[in-house]
């Protein structure tokens, strides 16, 4: 079932290049079709899984390349599960909200979004290593292709910006990767890419430093934690509002999945280590992202900031080590994908109308269109934690299990709560509060059926996370423990085994 | 231990103001103005009929439970949608929905004129079913679900007509500010989960907390207590955090009566009481709290003296009796702190209404310098607001007389009471007989000052708005017989014993008359000599006017060097400092990359694929 999740997108994409591209409507049709398809499959992993165990379910294992060690290998658990249908519940709406945005080469603009689709439900769902990094470097292309075709004036510049940074990391990670099977094969004999497998290693600390720091880099810069942020607001302002969604509802948590399924698992005690300063620089982000946030002119880069912020809260969960931080962390990526998604579908709205996204370009919007601004308003107390909502749960989660691990990070962490409120509401009273005196805004249309159609159900699911978050929390509790559990073992493991045989360990790894 | 009886009705108490909610955003246009006047008001009563009878059914020295679901659960934590209503919920849900019923109806002729009247009633019933769920939460993290819900509320009201970019500013103000007391609640909360969690217990739940306060340290227990209690000066506008109260009053003076007078400002006061096991525990903390309180009463009642908008100055007696009820929690009388929390509750409620009518039959005026003579015009209202200014200066038999009477005797003889306390406290109930005694001669009596055209048009108000008058008034007279103290001895478990001599007791009724009379000549006897006092005293005048410049202060401290930090780390730090290498290694790597420039075909997918055929020469390498 989740091989037919991953590739029906492809698949769709494939059979829609077959259809001549003057007929865009049907090709839109047909890329909705495949999209919603995938999320009813999507909606069966759901109802299969079963919260009791924290094995991956839904499992698929063939050889691929035998030789290498490489395996087909999918499935989903806890942490995974949520993620899959984020994105699988977020293209739908995306390709709905792109119908009157996207005019020029209507069937490429479909084609790169199914084929995005693919790559990150594929890398969400793979057990293999090898074929994660597959799936990863798959991401990368169709979505430089959506910023620099149907991206803003800078969208050259941007999209190579965004390329070169994140394959930059992803090299780093695609040695580690080889190192890590090579060091299978030296240990067990056995060249492997199989993460399970790999979970096993007794990796000596100063091998998994090095390690750490090439996969924490490749994932620190997608998050992107500070200081590798900086691709990020360009990418934003450049990319169409469906790759906005993309960008920040989904692709930014893969760099935060990384961490919990392979940087933290994978070299425990390296991790440990390098707590402080991950968070420190995680806190600082929060801070940064917000106060930067706060001065920006643009609607879209202040979100992409307040993204930097946002995610940095996601760190600190993680790298917090405990049940709270995790599935808070875990939380807030959907949380977010929900509500950052849905602020750039929303700065869509009026861009597409005005072609501006300068917030002094607007004020008193909320005459004009008061069905928007009230939607507007109830993302934004979403996306500033407004208990009762989804972000909430999240952040609270995360600051719960932060203060644990370091109540000095807690405070600085709590006090971005409160910058993301005076952001968020300073550039809501631009936009909507006061006279409305631009009398370019006079013509502004407020949401029609489509668009209210895309809405409803994203809001609808801000409230029910923030009410009943319990059929998330639960499926999600059997995996993080047993991760939790791991990154305890192992870390003890290799300590110990550090002290008994500290010469033989280098050696070898020389 | 308390005895729970189950009491499944309690979530209708929420839920109905919730339905009204959903009744004004998705039917309200369409069935129009008559139908949201009459859910409007009519889900608050019908709470309230709910609220009367889960009081009649609480047992004496009980609870009344109603668990609805399991909310947050992550590892051990386990916190509960569930509410609870013990005798201090109980006064605390009939204030909400009984005050809050009458400043409806009142809403109804106040909001008559205006066109987005479903959307106000929708605020206003979301706020009321948030404060409720505030004061009825079973645990600390629900309480917050509230405490913000309100605070989204306020935000949203004193915001109602965001076409005024001032209105929308204070509204902002006023969310920010209490973010910043929100954030000392959450790490008191953190602090508090934390060292129980040690104990074993996950909950929040205040049955547990009560049950495990005495295992924690003292250390402990003064910083939860003073980081909730700095939450509590977000919410309930006290030192240093007050100062978004006072540009509240931005919003339709109902909501001011409602939110900045009646309820959602004592919620601060609530937490406290709530948690009184804690602060008995912490006397540092206390302390803390008997001085802010005491101070902050005195602060704001030497600026109401001055204000001359009619709104300000009763937001400035707010803080100031806010301040009161914080002395009487300080010194450990949570029962009267909270009796004077329901007296106040129905005179400042019925003094922000009468304002309101005051301000409707002067075409929107509010400065009292162009006011004077309502005394005929409008007589309900002057008398009304005549005892309401009679209630809150402490007149004997009054309800203010008996509540703020029993905090200042308190103040001097409990525990962790002194003189000092006391002597502030007297003070204070002088200047605030004063400040309302101006208020109300300047606003009712002598000649009118307004312009002619105004003066034709000064109307009393609709019976819809001063039928709540009338009955705020006669709460306010026997508010103050209302057996609160002994009724929530269930909860405090504390002897309401204080023994003080005939000075002690006396002197702050002495003291209050005199400020009446005072006010009396200064404004009604020798009006010049006001004129030639504030000449005299011109610097400290000029103060008082200004607010001790602390808005001022806080804008140069704070606001100023934020956004000024903001724009260097945007303009200087990301996009030259970090940027700036960024683009430097990439200038760095294509330069050294030119003698490869066959392989730069600018094709990206040629770099993919010789990016991929790489790894795959490294992986043959180490497995040959």
């Amino acid at each position: 079932m989740v091989s037919v999740l991953v590739f029906l997108p492809l698949l769709g994409a494939v059979s829609i290049l077959f259809v001549p591209k003057e007929q865009e409507a049907r090709i839109r049709y047909a890329a909705l079709a495949t999209a919603l398809l995938a999320f009813v499959v999507s909606l069966g992993v759901l109802a299969g899984f079963d919260s009791r165990t924290a094995d991956f379910q839904f499992v698929e294992r063939y050889a691929w390349i035998a030789d290498f060690g490489i395996q087909y290998y999918v499935g989903v658990d806890g942490i995974s599960l949520f993620l899959v249908l984020l994105t699988s519940f977020l293209t739908p709406l995306v390709l709905l909200a792109s119908w009157a945005e996207v005019q020029s080469r209507v069937k490429e603009y479909q084609f790169f979004f199914l084929v995005l689709e693919t790559g990150i439900l594929g890398a969400f769902v793979a057990i293999d290593l090898f074929l994660f990094y597959v799936f990863w470097e798959l991401m990368l292309i169709p979505m430089y292709f959506l910023i620099g075709i149907w991206g803003g004036p800078r969208r050259i510049y941007a999209a190579l910006k965004f390329l070169l940074y994140t394959m930059l990391g992803s090299l780093l990670m695609l040695v580690a990767i080889l190192y890590l099977a090579h060091l299978h094969h030296s240990q067990q004999q056995v060249v492997t890419f199989d993460l399970l497998r790999l979970y096993q290693l007794v990796i000596p600390l100063d091998t998994q430093r090095w390690l750490f720091a090439a996969f924490a880099l490749s994932f620190a810069i997608k998050v992107p934690l500070f200081p590798f942020h900086t691709w990020l607001p360009d990418a934003h302002v450049e990319a169409p509002t469906g790759g906005s969604v993309i960008l920040a509802g989904v692709l930014l948590k893969m760099g935060t999945y990384g961490f919990v399924r392979f940087a933290l698992p994978l070299f425990p005690a390296a991790a440990r280590e390098a707590a402080p300063l991950i968070m420190a620089l995680a806190a600082v982000g929060i801070i940064y992202g917000a106060l930067v946030a706060m001065v920006q002119p643009d609607l879209k880069k202040l979100v992409a900031y307040s993204s930097v912020s946002h995610l940095g809260f996601v760190i600190l969960g993680l790298f917090a080590f405990n049940v709270q931080g995790t599935e808070g962390a875990i939380y807030q990526m959907l949380g977010h994908g929900l509500s950052t998604g849905a602020l750039f579908l929303l700065v869509g709205v009026i861009y597409e109308q005005r072609h501006t996204r300068l917030i002094s370009e607007y004020g008193g919007l909320w005459q004009q269109m008061p069905v928007y601004a009230s939607v507007f308003l109830f993302v934004m107390l979403a996306s500033i934690g407004l208990p009762g909502l989804s972000g909430f749960v999240g952040e609270f989660l995360i600051l719960l299990g932060t203060f644990e691990a370091s109540p000095v990070v807690g405070v600085i962490a709590v006090s971005g709560v409160v910058l993301g409120a005076v952001y968020m509401l300073w550039m809501f009273q631009r936009v909507m509060f006061g006279p409305l005196t631009n009398t370019a805004n006079t013509g502004l249309r407020d949401l029609d059926r489509r668009q209210v159609l895309i809405f409803a159900p994203l809001l609808v699911l801000m409230l029910f996370m923030g009410l009943y978050p319990r059929p998330f929390l639960t499926r999600m509790e059997k995996s993080v423990e047993a991760t939790l559990a791991r990154l305890d073992r192992a870390s003890a493991q290799t300590v110990a085994a550090d002290k008994r045989q500290p010469e033989v360990g280098r050696a070898q790894w020389r | 231990m308390h005895e729970a009886l189950p009491l499944p009705s309690l979530r209708f108490i929420v839920l109905l103001p919730l339905l009204g909610v959903v009744f004004h955003v998705f039917c309200g246009a369409r069935l129009g103005r008559g139908a949201v006047n009459a859910i409007g008001p009519g889900v608050v009563l019908a709470a309230f009929l709910l609220a009367v009878s889960a009081f009649f059914q609480l047992p004496e020295g009980g609870v009344l439970v109603d668990r609805i679901f399991p909310w947050i659960t992550a590892g051990e934590l386990h916190v509960d949608v569930a509410l609870r209503v013990d005798a201090l919920s109980a006064v605390m849900i009939l204030v909400i929905t009984g005050v809050g019923f009458l400043i409806h109806v009142y809403s109804v002729g106040y909001m008559a004129e205006d066109a987005d009247v479903a959307r106000y009633f929708a605020y206003l019933n979301l706020f009321t079913a948030a404060m409720l769920v505030l004061v009825m939460a079973e645990n600390l993290l629900l309480l917050f679900v509230g405490w913000e819900g309100v605070g989204l509320c306020s935000y949203l009201l004193i915001g109602f007509w965001y076409t005024d970019d001032e209105k929308a500013s204070a509204g902002k103000k006023a969310f920010i500010v209490n973010r910043i007391g929100d954030a000392g609640f959450l790490l008191g909360l953190f602090v508090l989960f934390w060292s129980l969690a040690e104990h074993g217990v996950w909950t929040l739940s205040f049955t547990d907390i009560e049950a495990n306060a005495s295992a924690l340290s003292v250390g402990t227990l003064t910083a939860v207590c003073v980081l909730l209690f700095i939450g509590a000066t977000g919410k309930s506008a006290q030192i240093p955090l007050y100062v978004w109260l006072p540009d509240a009053m931005a919003g339709p003076t109902p909501v001011s009566a409602l939110i900045h007078a009646a309820t959602m400002v004592t919620a601060g006061i609530y937490l406290i009481a709530r948690l009184h096991f804690l602060y008995a525990l912490s006397p540092a903390a206390l302390s803390l709290v008997a001085c802010v309180g005491a101070g902050t009463a005195l602060l704001a009642a030497t600026i109401a003296l001055v204000q001359t908008d009619i709104k300000k100055v009763l937001a400035y007696s707010t803080v100031s009796q806010l301040g009161y009820m914080f002395l009487g929690l300080g010194v450990g009388a949570y029962g009267a702190a909270v009796f004077h929390l329901m007296t106040h509750a129905f005179f400042k409620a019925l003094l922000f209404l009468g304002a309101g009518s005051v301000i409707h039959g002067m075409s929107d005026e509010q400065d009292i310098g162009k006011m004077g003579g309502l005394r005929t015009t409008m007589p309900t209202t002057y008398w009304t607001f005549a005892v309401g200014c009679l209630a809150i200066a402490g007149l004997p038999l009054l309800s203010g007389f008996f509540s703020k009477d029993l905090i200042l005797e308190e103040a001097y003889a409990a525990p962790h009471g002194s003189a000092i306390l006391w002597l502030l406290g007297t003070l204070g109930a002088g200047l605030t007989a004063l400040y309302m005694f101006r208020l109300l001669f300047v606003t009712f009596w002598g000649e009118t000052r307004a312009d002619r055209e105004v003066a034709a048009h000064i109307h009393e108000s609709p019976s819809v708005m001063t039928a709540p008058l009338i009955a705020l008034a006669v709460l306010s007279v026997i508010g103050g017989y209302f057996p609160v103290p002994h009724f929530l001895q269930a909860v405090f478990d504390q002897h309401h014993a204080a023994h003080v001599s005939f000075v002690v007791r006396y002197t702050p009724t002495l003291v209050g008359l005199a400020g009446l009379w005072l006010a009396y000549v200064l404004y009604v006897r020798e009006p010049g000599r006001v004129e030639r006092l504030s000449q005299q005293f011109a610097g400290l005048h000029t103060l008082l006017l200004n607010r001790y410049y602390i808005d001022e202060i806080y804008q140069a401290v704070f606001v100023r060097p934020t956004l000024v930090a903001s724009q260097w780390l945007w303009q200087v730090w990301d996009t030259r400092v970090i940027d700036r290498a960024v683009n430097g290694t990439a200038r760095t790597a294509a330069a050294s990359g030119s003698a490869l420039r066959l392989w730069q075909t600018g094709n990206v997918q040629n770099y993919v694929l010789s990016f991929l055929a790489g790894a795959m020469l490294i992986l043959g390498y180490y497995l040959w």
